[in-house]
């Protein structure tokens, strides 16, 4: 499985990334400037977290408009895997790859806190490591991870089968007081209908190491690790 | 700017009569409006520690794993692997109580670029912070506000922030205390630093444009407060984490070249102090033309450009057949690079602007003849002794009352403000342990930090509070298995030329050396904030020391939580201290008494025997017994581990809230093994209670439940909040 990173200027969990996915594959993924972003033959894009342009304008706005962005959906036209973490769900979904958009947290305030994902399927390719219904933790860290999309959307969402994580207390129960950032039916990650497009809030990158307080977050990479682009 | 320079100007601009007239002594003339400003700004308390000098020097400063101390950006230090730490903590206390979110952030900005200057990559920001009565309104917004800005700032940047601390008291009413600190990593023999060399060769600024933002911060700095403070708003900088990111980046890839030869951050007195410094420690001249200088606003003065304290600039001397690679890697990060002067054999320092000499200072004699005070001391009186003080509420209520008191109330409300876990390197979160664990990417070593300082036995008595908060920081690290290595200080004071102010900062300065000889922990790094007070009204001594410590592997961390089946052993000796404890402040409603007394060849033993023990695998969870006593102490551990505690030892309120110093509490599974090496080491040490159940459980009180503790723990921050 071949990976590579993109980051746009203020990207800042780009390392967090590659120590995720070097520990999965047993190889350093290609890091990838957005001036010069190569994706050919690349199976996995990420974008990963951060602050890209600073977010001074909407969170993602700016690099979703970035000519990077041209070779990120060519990549996703061919068939490739994409996957957006905080800042790269949020230009996700400001590119139009995901639908929906990412508000300001419910409580108005940065959050940076273990936070529990309900898996909603596991027959993904990002998924297939844990079991459907099954529970791990993931350190959050943003401003603006509230989940929004209208009705119709979330309806959509659901009647597809394209929520694939949803933030829960550790024994599974989706509730209010588990949903610290306010998420639309507590949605933390949702797949495109190809299911080669997934964007949710929450790092896992962060919880792969037992030393770092767990490894949780390993089985996504571990599926990652094991996918091939037909 | 046709303003006459004359000695009231001078004074406008912080100089005093004397100091002016060798001004005009060394320039031989009335100096230019631009040359006056320079002089001001480097001859600000800020900038020259004119009144901290002669005291600064006497801090032991060496050690054999110390590369750089005080003098350069930050300290440096040897951590093994081929690794060097670079660290320093720095006050923004003046900005943030004008502009809270902006005086924070860019105190944070400012301290990164301090350590990033010398080659490191920053792993971790800490901070101590001191904010007034929780009761007014205005403590809530400057709260509100540092939180925000410490968050914004280092959120967006990308570095952790994974420790510090936090005390109130209404002595910091009008004057709070945002310290920030950096630490970072780097190849030990690749260390960058500021003294330029080479004449001819090209004086290149790199980063943000330069605003009028900023213009006399420094000399802001180096003032009290009165009512006008509100009006000094536009001294204050605005910063921009998204361009910090960029520079870290631009200049880590620069530094992986060969091209650079002297590099500094444009700081406090931005421009003036990089290039005066740079030039001044190569023993050479620079020559700047502004025309070239990257502006954001038009029609800027020579004088502005010299003094603005625009944010996210860098000051480099470059090898010149190197120049067009370092703008290319300029170029890619998308920020500004320009060429705006060079080094000359002059010995001074020019300054061009639209074809004319805007000013022609001598370096050396800036430097040389800055003015050194030695200014009156008075010493503190002793505290009388404290006598006895009667229990009123009992031990059940006085611990309520303490978790939920605002120096001890759990900080969660903050930290969940702060990224603690970018990186994917730290071990112990905030909260976690009594210092925070950092691994180094790529190793299995780690970092052990913390910030520390205890005020209110510093106002009792300035010489034991300095010893005790460089002690309380050894301690901290020591109680994860870190091994201590150096500190950086942040010397917050008031009005220095008041005798009694003065002779707070010299007292604190020997309690401080004193505990650094003992402990083997030199000062490696610092920066002394004056003048914090506000109309008349002096914030209580406060020496914020930023310890450093190394494990050789993360693995061997101990943090705080304790789990079922653990005996709990007490280290250290306990007299029941309740002087200047937070049991007699917060129940007995008593300031009172001596502080409790230090005994560091004790320090020494205990904390020595604690590291060994938990270096060998015999110790699961471990704290140090500080504010609140031992009580506090274990309720902590048990809240961490959501694990009660039974405890068989019996006492008054003083064995249970006393502050005796020199303890700490070892969670362990073979508490007989301990205790004999204990008596084997000299050590005091006793089995206290075993880790079970639900809730705390002493003799003769009613049990208090983990749900009990815990609300009254969480309550205070989201309730005065939210």
């Amino acid at each position: 499985m071949k990976a590579g990173i993109v980051v746009f200027p203020g990207i800042n969990r780009e390392r967090d990334m590659a120590i995720a996915l070097h520990a999965s594959t047993g190889r350093a993924p290609a890091m990838l400037w957005h001036k010069n972003a190569d994706l050919t033959g690349l199976d996995l894009v990420v974008i990963p977290g951060g602050f890209s342009y600073g977010d001074y304008l909407r969170c993602g706005a700016m690099a979703a408009q970035s000519p990077a962005m041209a070779a990120i959906r060519a990549h996703v036209a061919r068939g490739g895997y994409l996957l957006g973490v905080c800042n790269g769900f949020q230009i996700l979904t400001e590119a139009g790859l995901l639908p929906g958009a990412l508000l300001r947290n419910a409580g108005l305030r940065f959050l940076s806190m273990d936070c529990h994902l309900r898996v909603e399927r596991a027959d993904t390719a990002f998924t297939n490591g844990y079991r459907a219904g099954e529970v791990f933790r993931a350190p959050m860290a943003h401003g603006d991870g509230n989940y929004f999309a209208d009705d119709a959307t979330l309806d959509r969402l659901e009647g597809e089968n394209l929520v694939a994580l949803r933030y829960a207390t550790a024994e599974g129960v989706v509730t209010p007081e588990a949903n610290f950032n306010g998420a639309a039916r507590n949605i933390a990650g949702i797949l495109s209908p190809s299911l080669r497009v997934m964007g949710l809030m929450p790092h896992p990158e962060d919880l792969v190491d037992p030393l770092m307080g767990g490894t949780d977050g390993k089985p996504l990479f571990d599926a990652l690790a094991a996918l091939e682009v037909a | 700017m046709a303003q006459q320079v004359n000695e009231a100007l001078a004074k406008q601009f912080g100089l005093s009569a004397d100091e002016y007239g060798r001004v005009l002594a060394i320039m031989g003339r009335t100096p230019s409006f631009t040359e006056l400003g320079v002089f001001s700004v480097m001859w600000s308390e800020h900038c020259s520690y004119k009144s901290s000098r002669v005291w600064l020097k006497t801090l032991p400063t060496k050690a054999p794993w110390v590369i750089h101390g005080p003098g350069e950006n930050a300290g440096v230090v040897d951590i093994g692997d081929g690794l060097a730490a670079v660290f320093k903590i720095e006050s923004h206390n003046h900005p943030s109580f004008i502009e809270p979110y902006s005086g924070a952030a860019t105190g944070v900005g400012g301290i990164l670029r301090d350590v990033f200057t010398m080659g490191a990559r920053p792993v971790a920001n800490l901070n101590a912070l001191r904010f007034g009565d929780p009761k007014l309104a205005v403590t809530k917004r400057v709260v509100d506000g540092v939180v925000r800005g410490i968050g914004g700032y280092g959120n967006c940047v990308g570095v952790p922030t994974v420790g510090g601390e936090v005390n109130f008291h209404p002595a910091y009413n009008g004057n709070p205390l945002v310290n920030a600190m950096t630490v970072g990593i780097a190849d030990r023999n690749k260390i960058f630093l500021s003294a330029a060399a080479g004449i001819g060769n090209p004086v290149v600024y790199v980063g943000s444009k330069t605003g009028r933002d900023g213009i006399h911060g420094a000399t802001m700095a180096s003032t009290s407060f009165e009512k006008d403070s509100e009006e000094k708003r536009p001294t204050v900088q605005i910063g921009d984490p998204f361009v910090e990111k960029l520079l870290i980046e631009a200049c880590l890839e620069l530094m992986a070249t060969d091209a650079i030869i002297a590099i500094q951050d444009m700081g406090a007195a931005g421009l003036t102090s990089s290039s005066v410094e740079m030039a001044g420690k190569g023993d050479v001249g620079i020559e700047l033309d502004l025309d070239h200088l990257p502006q954001r606003e038009t029609e800027m003065t020579a004088y502005e450009m010299m003094l603005s304290e625009s944010q996210e600039r860098m000051l480099m001397v470059l090898r010149p057949d190197r120049q067009e690679m370092a703008r290319a890697i300029f170029a890619k990060w998308d920020l500004d690079f320009a060429v705006i002067g060079h080094l000359t054999d002059t010995g001074h320092i020019v300054v061009k602007h639209n074809g004319v000499v805007e000013a022609d200072i001598p370096l050396a004699p800036l430097a040389d003849q800055a003015p050194l005070y030695h200014r009156p001391t008075s010493e503190t009186p002793k505290r009388t002794a404290l006598g006895a003080v009667a229990d009123s509420v009992g031990i059940r209520a006085a611990l309520l009352s303490l978790l939920a008191c605002p120096d001890l109330a759990s900080r969660a409300w903050i930290w969940d403000q702060y990224d603690s876990t970018i990186g994917g390197q730290t071990v112990k979160r905030p909260g976690a342990a009594d210092a925070a664990i950092v691994r180094l990417d790529g190793y299995t070593r780690a970092l052990a930090l913390t910030t520390d300082c205890t005020p209110r036995y510093c106002q009792a008595d300035p010489e034991l509070g300095g010893m005790q908060a460089v002690v309380e920081a050894w301690r901290n690290i020591t109680a994860t298995g870190g091994k201590p290595l150096a500190i950086t200080d942040n010397m917050n004071f008031a009005n220095p030329e008041k005798p009694e102010i003065m002779g707070q900062f010299a007292a604190a300065i020997r309690g401080m050396a004193a505990a650094c000889v003992a402990l083997d922990f030199p000062v490696v790094s610092g920066n002394v904030s004056l003048y914090n007070e506000t109309q008349g009204q002096p914030i209580l001594p406060t020496p914020a020391i930023g310890g450093l410590g190394v494990l050789e592997d993360a693995a061997q961390a101990v943090g705080q939580a304790i789990a079922p089946g653990q005996t709990l052993v007490l280290v250290g000796e306990t007299v029941g201290w309740l002087g200047q404890s937070l049991w007699l402040r917060e129940i007995a409603g008593r300031e009172e008494g001596p502080p409790p007394p230090i005994d560091l060849a004790d320090e020494r033993r205990n904390g020595d025997f604690v590291r060994g023990q938990i270096l060998s695998g015999a110790v699961r969870a471990c704290h140090d017994v500080s504010d609140g006593g031992l009580l506090i102490a274990v309720a902590e551990m048990a809240l961490a581990g959501n694990t009660g505690v039974t405890l068989n030892a019996t006492g008054d309120h003083g064995f249970w809230f006393g502050e005796d110093q020199g303890r700490y509490v070892l969670a362990v599974t073979d508490a007989a093994a301990v205790l004999a090496a204990a008596a084997a080491a000299g050590v005091p040490a006793a089995a206290i209670g075993i880790a079970q159940g639900e809730g705390l459980t002493l003799p003769g009180i009613d049990p208090i439940s983990l749900t009990e503790a815990r609300e009254a723990n969480e309550r205070f921050f989201p309730a005065w909040m939210n």
